[in-house]
């Protein structure tokens, strides 16, 4: 069963906007329907969308300075006094400055902080590679007790952030700097844990994760011109994976594409490429970063030049299915 | 509800630090591996705090009230564990299974695992981050009575985390938080003054904008009054630079840093016991 989203994914003038404007409103809205949310954040308060919600409680936000192993610990602190603590920075700093304070002052701890990783992916553009984080879902991914997001947009990014706040486990949300298209509308149902069937579909099972479930959803028209008839996997949680959606759909079309803007190591890739193989092996391409870093560009030039556009992810289908 | 602990008379107090010594000494032994030198030089601190300083109430570890006491350099944990024994929150007994499979007390402190740890530490630097974190939550919620205590060791001070805390905590005036350091001038690899020297150490937590008391750590009236003291200073969170002597009360271990991270053998430690016995000939501790 599919849920519902936009009508016409291939608009020309399709809504668009940062995926962290979404946790940006979300947080604020977090913070009116609980006193207990608070936010710290390392020097980025601006672009890290926590803005609003400091200038509506100003008691209740924390600015830390350049200072990310001390941002995520101090935030472990809050929590222990049954705080609700979001603290963000951009994900290159944290989790990528601070992963040995995540994994015992959180993890092992066992403290439920909410870590938001800014500018992750391609998308973080003219920056580089030292601030597109592609690392991020695989170092947090193996760690126990943490929850992994990875939101398609804002308004995803926005449930995302309420759910957050009353789930009671660590957790860690990846959003992207420059806008994306918005697919998912105020009635696409969200839940932390769970994969959603975008498109149904008999011939290949395209999952996909963040932004990439945008360029997965316009190879639906694309690759139906080629005769193909691909189901669409957004799984927005990459930890706990949805095991079941996931399986249901590929014992269905046994041919697996997976699409990510972060390390196939370890990611989104990683994950399900873990789940088949021990559960129900089938060929598989997995589509992400190769062992590479980034590069200056547009996201559009980056995109294309590290084949995560939904033309490439069309090919990659297209291929897969060739060879049987 | 309110728990009132018994002030206990100094020289009962160094009765128990000796008994406490004892204690690490068998859980080490014991254990066949762990840290000596810290262990015995924080016992007379941790006596000081668990039997006169700290609000708390062993048969309650959650009570709301409670005093928050963070052991920042977790390799320590023997001796946390003994005192809290010796107050009652778990039978001696158990001390002995230190470090062995199924065990509450871990080599390293986990939170979830024993009632009355407040935190998971081990990798150095970041017990003053949650204190500070800690601190503040109870700022914001208005928690006056209650304070943050962290014991740090010298050598975990060359983590870049623990000056991000300090900075931190003089910002938002922690002064809710006693910090101790645990000034025993040994880290694994050797003396700190060899190894990345410290000082003026005094100095630089005052230039980061701090209340420093120096005291002899080993002197529990001295430790007892300078918690006193740093509830006191109202504008700026206090650290408390403890100078220890490594080892402390075994005379062989004393002064030398290869004790920082090893346990002693059976021969050693038949010998660390019967010298603690006899306080090194001065006092008859508790009988057993
Ligand atoms: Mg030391």
């Amino acid at each position: 069963m599919t849920v519902p989203i936009i009508k016409d994914i291939s608009a020309k003038d399709i809504a668009s906007e940062p995926i962290r404007a979404g946790f940006g409103r979300g947080l604020k809205k977090a913070g009116e329907l609980d006193a207990r949310v608070v936010a710290a954040c390392a020097d980025l308060t601006d672009s890290t969308k926590i803005a609003d919600f400091a200038k509506a409680f100003p008691d209740r936000y924390i600015e830390i300075g350049v200072a990310e192993q001390n941002l995520v610990t101090v935030g472990s602190g809050l929590a222990a006094m049954g705080k609700i603590p979001f603290v963000s920075s951009y994900a290159a700093f944290e989790p990528g400055r601070c992963w040995e304070q995540i994994r015992t002052t959180i993890c092992l701890n066992n403290r439920p902080v909410k870590l938001i990783g800014s500018h992750a992916g391609l998308y973080t553009g003219a920056d580089g590679a030292t601030h597109q984080m592609l690392e991020d879902l695989a170092l947090m991914r193996v760690l126990p007790n943490m929850v992994v997001l990875a939101p398609g947009d804002s308004v995803e990014a926005e449930k995302a952030t309420l759910a957050m706040a009353k789930d009671r486990r660590p957790n860690y949300m990846r959003v992207t700097r420059e806008a994306t298209p918005i697919f998912t509308t105020a009635d696409t149902p969200f839940e932390i844990g769970t994969a959603y069937v975008l498109e149904e579909g008999e011939d290949v099972t395209v999952i996909a994760t963040g932004t990439m479930t945008y360029q997965a959803l316009l190879t639906v028209d694309m690759l139906y011109k080629h005769g193909i008839d691909v189901e669409v996997v957004h799984v927005p949680t990459i930890k706990p994976l949805d095991a079941d959606t996931i399986l249901k759909s590929v014992q269905k079309t046994k041919h697996v594409v997976t699409v990510e803007e972060a390390q196939i190591n370890g990611g989104l890739g990683g994950a399900i490429a873990e789940l088949l193989g021990e559960h129900y092996p089938v060929p598989i391409k997995r589509m992400g970063m190769h062992d590479h870093f980034g590069e200056s560009g547009t996201p559009e030039e980056l995109l294309d030049y590290f084949g995560l556009t939904a033309k490439d992810i069309v090919k990659t289908v297209q291929t897969l299915l060739a060879k049987g | 509800m309110t728990f009132t602990p018994q002030k206990l008379s100094t020289k009962a107090l160094e009765l128990k630090a000796n008994q406490i010594r004892e204690d690490v000494i068998r859980m080490l032994v014991e254990a066949g591996s762990g840290h000596s030198a810290g262990p015995l030089d924080l016992a007379d601190i941790f006596t000081a705090l668990y039997f006169d300083v700290l609000k708390h109430d062993p048969k309650n570890p959650n009570w709301d009230e409670r005093d928050v006491l963070i052991l920042s350099n977790g390799h320590c944990v023997p001796v946390q564990y003994a005192t809290m024994a010796e107050a009652g929150y778990f039978d001696k007994k158990e001390l002995l299974t230190l470090r062995k499979f199924g065990s509450r007390l871990q080599g390293h402190p986990e939170r979830e695992r024993l009632p009355g740890l407040e935190t998971t530490s081990g990798p150095l630097g970041s017990g003053l981050s949650q204190a500070s974190g800690m601190a503040l939550s109870m700022r914001m919620d208005k928690e006056k009575e209650r304070r943050i205590y962290v014991i740090m060791g010298d050598g975990e001070q060359d983590e870049g985390n623990v000056w991000e805390a300090a900075m931190f905590a003089s910002k938002y005036k922690l002064s809710n938080i006693t910090a101790i350091t645990d000034r025993n001038n040994i880290q694994i690899d050797g003396p700190t003054e060899q190894v990345m020297p410290l000082e003026d150490l005094k100095a630089k937590w005052e230039a980061f904008g701090w209340h420093v008391l120096e005291i002899d750590g080993n002197n529990i009236e001295m430790c007892i009054d300078a918690c006193a003291m740093a509830k006191a200073i109202i504008e700026k969170p206090t650290m408390i630079i403890a100078h220890t002597v490594p080892g402390m009360g075994v005379d062989f271990m004393e002064y030398d840093f290869h004790w920082h991270g090893v346990a002693p053998k059976p021969e050693e430690a038949k010998k660390a016991l019967a010298e603690l016995r006899s306080l090194g000939g001065k006092i008859r501790s508790e009988a057993d």
